[in-house]
Parts: C-alpha cells; sequence; structure tokens
C-alpha cells in the first residue's frame, strides 16, 4: 500500500499512478470471505448471462454481432458508452486520490471528460456516415486496405492489451480484497466471464452489460454522495469544511497540491487524456451500433451528461471519505499504540475509501453492493476491451488483408469467437504473470497510444484531403513507436519496473510530444507522397467527404 | 447480409491496394458536392465544429496551466472553504456538457434542416 502513496507523493509518479490507481492495489491481504457480495455479485451474473442467452439467439449475421444490427437507440448507447468509460479505476482511484489530495482528483476528473466534446464536434457523426464495424473501416475509407487496415489493428490490438492487463490485474486484487477469493481464480473468472458475454454474446451481450453496470456504478455513487450530502444538510461548503477539519493537509486540500508540479507533465497528461479518448477503439466502436448520425450525436451527449455527472459524485464520494472515515479508528490499521496514520493506514488501502465509505453509509449489505458493482464494472469494462480487440483480428486483419475480402459473414463472425477466446485466455494468462508487477503506467500507456496512433490516423483520413496511405501508416507507426518507447524510457518503467538509476526521457506522460510527431509526419510524409496511388487517394477524398458530411450513400441502419 | 450497402460493395469489389473509389465516377457525388445546400451545410458545421472545439481547448487548458503556473490564485477563498480552483474545476465539466448541448441543439435545428434541404435538392 505504502507503494501507491509514496507514488502519489511523487508528482511525476502520480500522474500515471492514479489512471490506474484502481489496478495499483499493490500487495494485498485476502480479505474473509464477503457472502453479501458474492451473492449479489452471482446475481448480476446470472442476470447478464440471461441477457447473453437472449442475444445470442438475436444474433445472426456480422452487423448483429459487431454492431448489434445497428439498433441500438441514443439513449441505450450513451449508457452503454458510459459503462465503457467509467472503469473501476475512475471510481475507486478517483475517490482514492480525493480522499488523498482533495483537489488533485478534479485534474483527472475534468481531464477524462473533455475528450467527449472533442469526439462529438470532430468525429461522432462523420465516424457513423463512413463507417460499419471498426474505427479502420474508416480511416481506409478511401486508402489502401491492406496498409491502413494492419496499422489500426496493431493500434487497437496494443491499446487493448495495456487496458486489458491493468483490468485483469485490477480485478484480481480487488476481487481478493472485497470477495476473499485468492488472486488466480478471480482472474479465471473475470476471463471466463468476459469469453461468454463476447464469444456468445456479441455486441448486444455487450452493450447490455454496459448498460446495466452503468445504471448500477451511477445508482449506488448517487446513493452514496447523497448519503454523504444529506449528512452534512445538503451544503458542500459544510461538507468541505469538516474535512478540512480532519485531514492532515489541512486547508491544503482545497487547492492544486504536488501532484503536477511540472508545467509540461501537466499538459502533456492533458493531450493524452484528452485525445486519447478520440482514439479508443472499444469506444469508437459504440458509434456504429446507432442507427444514423443524429443518434450517434445524441449519444455523444448524454454520454457527456452522464459521465461528467459521475465525475461530480466521485468528488463527493472522496471529500466524504475523508469527513466521514479519517476519525473513525475502526478503517485503519492501527499501529502499536493504537495510533494510525489516516493517508496511509487505510484498511485495504485508500483505493478502497468508496468502498468503506459504503460501509459506513449503509452498513454490511451497501458494501456488499457497493463491491458487486465494482466487480461488475470491471467485468464490463474488459468485455468491451475484448469485442474491439477481436473484431480488429476478425474484420480487419482477417477478412481484409488476410482473406483480401474473400470471405463470409459466418466465417468473419467465428473467427471473432474464436479470437474473443484466445483474447481471454491470453489475459487471464497475462493477468497472472503480471500479478505482481506494477502495471499502473499500463492504462496510461493505453491512451497515450490511441492519443498518438489510432487518433491522429483517423482524423487525418477523415478530415484532411491530402492525406494518403503512406502519410497515414508512416505517421501511425511513428506515433505508437515514440509513445511506446518514450513510456519505456519513463520513470515508470525504466526506473520503477527495470530498475536503472534514472530516466531517460524526463516525463510520465508522452502524449505531448508523440501525438503532434505522428500528425507531423502524416502531414510530411503525405505531401511528400507523389506515387499515382496518392493522387488517387487525393481525388477519392469527394466522395469520402460527401459521404462524411451527409451520409448520403451510408445504410439508413444496419438492421434489416 | 452486409449492411452499409455501399461500402460494402466497394470493400469487395475493389481490388485491395487500388485504393480506388466508385464514386471517382459517380457523378452523384461531384453533383452533391456542387450543390449550394452542401457547400453551405459543410462550411457552418465545420465553422461551429471548430469555433467550440477551440472554446473547449482554451478552457480545459486554461484551467490546467493554472494549475501548472499560478497555484496560488486557484488556492483564493470563495466562500468560506471551497476554493476558486474547485468552482473552476466543476465549471470545466459543467461546461464541457454544456458545450456538447449547445452543439446537439445547433445540429438537431440547423444542421439537419439544412441536411433535409440538401437531400431533398439532389432527389433522394
Amino acid at each position: 500500500m505504502n507503494r501507491i502513496l509514496l507514488g502519489l507523493t511523487l508528482a511525476t509518479i502520480a500522474a500515471t499512478a492514479a489512471y490506474a490507481a484502481g489496478p495499483d492495489l499493490g500487495a494485498v491481504q485476502q480479505s474473509a470471505t464477503n457472502w453479501p457480495a458474492i451473492g449479489m455479485f452471482l446475481f448480476f451474473v446470472l442476470l447478464t448471462l440471461g441477457i447473453t442467452y437472449k442475444a445470442a439467439k438475436g444474433t445472426k449475421s456480422a452487423a448483429d454481432f459487431y454492431a448489434a444490427g445497428g439498433g441500438i437507440s441514443a439513449g441505450t448507447n450513451a449508457l452503454a458508452i458510459a459503462g465503457d468509460y467509467m472503469s473501476a479505476a475512475s471510481f475507486l482511484g478517483i475517490s482514492g486520490l480525493v480522499y488523498t489530495s482533495g483537489f488533485d482528483g478534479l485534474i483527472y476528473s475534468t481531464g477524462f471528460l473533455v475528450g467527449w466534446p472533442i469526439v462529438l464536434f470532430l468525429i461522432a457523426e462523420r465516424l457513423r456516415n463512413l463507417g460499419k464495424f471498426t474505427f479502420a473501416d474508416v480511416a481506409s475509407f478511401r486508402l489502401d486496405q491492406t496498409s491502413i487496415r494492419i496499422i489500426s489493428a496493431v493500434g487497437t490490438l496494443v491499446v487493448v492489451a495495456f487496458y486489458l492487463i491493468a483490468q485483469m490485474v485490477g480485478a484480481g486484487k480487488l476481487i481478493q480484497l472485497l470477495f476473499g477469493l485468492p488472486y488466480l481464480y478471480a482472474v479465471i473468472i473475470v476471463g471466463v466471464l468476459m469469453i461468454v458475454y463476447v464469444a456468445f454474446g456479441g455486441m448486444k451481450a455487450t452493450t447490455w452489460v454496459q448498460v446495466i453496470k452503468a445504471c448500477l456504478l451511477l445508482g449506488g455513487a448517487t446513493f452514496m454522495a447523497g448519503a454523504v450530502l444529506y449528512r452534512y444538510g445538503f451544503n458542500p461548503e459544510t461538507l468541505f469544511a469538516a474535512s478540512v477539519q480532519v485531514h492532515p493537509k489541512g486547508d491544503a486540500i482545497m487547492a492544486p497540491g504536488g501532484l503536477v508540479s511540472n508545467p509540461i507533465e501537466a499538459i502533456s497528461l492533458g493531450v493524452g487524456l484528452m485525445f486519447g479518448t478520440a482514439g479508443l477503439p472499444h469506444i469508437l466502436m459504440r458509434f456504429f451500433t446507432v442507427s444514423d448520425a443524429q443518434a450517434a450525436r445524441k449519444s455523444v451527449f448524454y454520454a457527456t451528461g452522464l459521465i461528467g455527472y459521475f465525475y461530480i459524485l466521485t468528488f463527493i464520494i472522496g471529500f466524504g471519505g475523508i469527513a466521514l472515515l479519517m476519525s473513525d479508528p475502526s478503517y485503519y490499521k492501527l499501529g502499536a499504540a493504537g495510533t494510525f496514520d489516516k493517508l496511509k493506514d487505510m484498511i485495504g488501502g485508500t483505493n478502497m475509501v468508496a468502498v468503506n465509505l459504503a460501509n459506513a453509509i449503509g452498513g454490511p449489505y451497501f458494501l456488499g453492493f457497493i463491491s458487486a458493482v465494482a466487480f461488475a464494472t470491471i467485468l464490463a469494462v474488459v468485455a468491451g476491451l475484448t469485442l474491439a480487440g477481436a473484431s480488429a483480428i476478425s474484420h480487419d486483419l482477417y477478412a481484409q488483408v488476410i482473406a483480401r475480402g474473400r470471405t463470409t459473414d459466418k466465417r468473419e463472425v467465428n473467427l471473432s469467437k474464436i479470437s474473443a477466446v484466445v483474447i481471454g485466455v491470453v489475459a487471464i494468462f497475462l493477468g497472472y504473470v503480471f500479478e505482481n508487477q506494477n502495471v499502473a503506467f499500463m492504462v496510461g500507456l493505453a491512451f497515450a497510444v490511441a492519443a498518438s496512433c489510432n487518433f491522429p490516423v483517423l482524423s487525418m483520413s477523415i478530415l484532411w484531403r491530402g492525406t494518403t496511405t503512406w502519410g497515414a501508416l508512416t505517421g501511425g507507426l511513428v506515433g505508437l513507436l515514440a509513445a511506446v518507447i518514450m513510456v519505456v524510457l519513463s520513470k515508470a518503467v525504466w526506473v520503477t519496473t527495470l530498475g536503472n538509476p534514472a530516466p531517460i526521457f524526463p516525463y510520465d506522460n508522452p502524449a505531448l510530444f508523440s501525438m503532434p510527431l505522428a500528425f507531423a509526419t502524416i502531414w510530411v510524409v503525405s505531401l511528400m507522397d507523389r506515387s499515382r496511388r496518392a493522387q488517387r487517394e487525393r481525388a477519392a477524398f469527394e466522395a469520402q467527404y460527401v459521404r462524411s458530411e451527409t451520409g448520403i450513400g451510408a445504410s439508413g441502419a444496419h438492421a434489416h | 447480409m452486409s449492411s452499409g450497402t455501399t461500402l460494402g460493395a466497394r470493400g469487395r469489389a475493389a481490388p485491395p491496394g487500388s485504393g480506388t473509389l466508385a464514386a471517382e465516377t459517380d457523378p452523384q457525388v461531384a453533383r452533391i458536392a456542387r450543390t449550394p445546400e452542401f457547400q453551405q451545410l459543410v462550411h457552418e458545421r465545420t465553422r461551429f465544429g471548430w469555433i467550440l472545439t477551440i472554446l473547449m481547448l482554451v478552457v480545459y487548458f486554461g484551467f490546467i496551466g493554472l494549475i501548472a503556473f499560478d497555484k496560488a490564485l486557484l488556492a483564493v477563498k470563495v466562500g468560506g472553504t471551497a476554493s476558486l480552483g474547485l468552482f473552476m474545476g466543476v465549471f470545466v465539466i459543467l461546461f464541457a456538457f454544456a458545450l456538447t448541448g449547445v452543439y446537439v441543439a445547433r445540429a438537431n435545428t440547423r444542421f439537419d434542416a439544412l441536411s433535409d434541404a440538401l437531400k431533398r435538392s439532389v432527389g433522394r
């Protein structure tokens, strides 16, 4: 536990640690078996398996499997987007960060939210008008199928892999702590359930798992924040005053602290969070599940509201943790003289603030409920990631690159199901291997790659006439490699994991450098590209442009 | 079985690597692109989208910039315990949501009307 806390005090490490503050639970002790939590979680599993069974019967075509037949309504899709996006890391991690540092938690809350308007203004409608199942469909619309699908699929799989490892390790630790199950069991349960959801139920089941999880999480968090505010007469000012009194840092928690001491680091973190959102493959895929651009647009609007509301709740929950838990020794490991450090000795670590607060507010049954919700949250996120990864393998790599378009829907979907099983097994294995590794940087790396490879390739191919295959391919590759290399050379990996004395790359967040590098490469290489193919691709922009702006030529809906 | 018939047809018919599009030879596309309705729609929407994007960037990076460069300002007390920074953080969240609302309201009325007019004028 001390590892996290130490990280939080070191501004630079904290920047990435908090991305995955949930996942990086450090060494945890297995706690006593928590039956109410297990009971409620089993209920969630049975419900979602029932939905998966129904979805499997209704999933016949490739459009059903990848995009739920395009028949998801804007409101449902908004809940599913929120479900995909609100991870356990943001629920437990940000409330824990608010608990230790107060104001600094808001830096993450805002960063995670502000990517959504950008998605709406520049990407969402055009994506829906041009696309079919994956964002590679859009990026390769007028460019070379083989090269662009390969770079898009690689970008997708890298993002999915890092995100998935962080989630699996986090899930194992969390379940060990919440349910009292051994780490390996927990990882296997998560892996098997996500295989079942994705392989049998495809996008329909995945969507409904997200929706249920989003409702549970928003409902639970609303109740918690409401109960906290109720104790303080629904006056946040009273809550803040009470928090400042008991917090060891006192009034400092109301002001920016040490989290971002370096301006470049702060801005680079912001760039990664903001534009990473616009390049996450499992999020982009969700825009193909609605019938048209209008529905895509509305779903981003609602989702932004839901996600923003959720981050405000986590902020209140964090302060509730300060005000209600810090004066109660029963939530801490007591030292020899009955003393405890409010920031270091919380039972289960500071990521358990929301969980311990649930106990303080609603007793063991509400604790069980919140534990089950946290588990469901991880499950939903990994299901979304698995589907995105499986689609990249079957729809992009197999159908378009290997089979060159000469395959059937049925064969493609079958391959996707097999891919989901393989991804699940690999995820279980990696979750097992990485049990005692520091995975905190991995979610940050996933966002950095999404911002530096997927987002530049996608946005340049849609928005700039001059983009050519060579430009997009080299730019995407440069962005991907730059992001990965910079993270490997940064403190989180080079020093903390590999044990070198000093980092070669001074920042933990590479996006400020790797993303502009990718854009610049796409631009320069496209300008220099004088091949005949490049001329054809520029000429083909007009047709793509008309369709992306109007939807004319796009199918009205996938549903038949 | 494949959805988006146009895309499906293109994806399969065009030999990979050719990067061609049926639309190169499609006079319909050129005709739509030349209509005043299309040009107005694209001009207005693109402009509006970029203005809102820049607003969001300015507000967010303004907030981050203050955190990086002027912590003292954010620590200023506004009404008792709560600091200016706290209000600004919540403001950034509300602003992001409001901005998406502004875009959707404008798109639902103005852009959809222009889009409908365009579709009528190209006779679909």
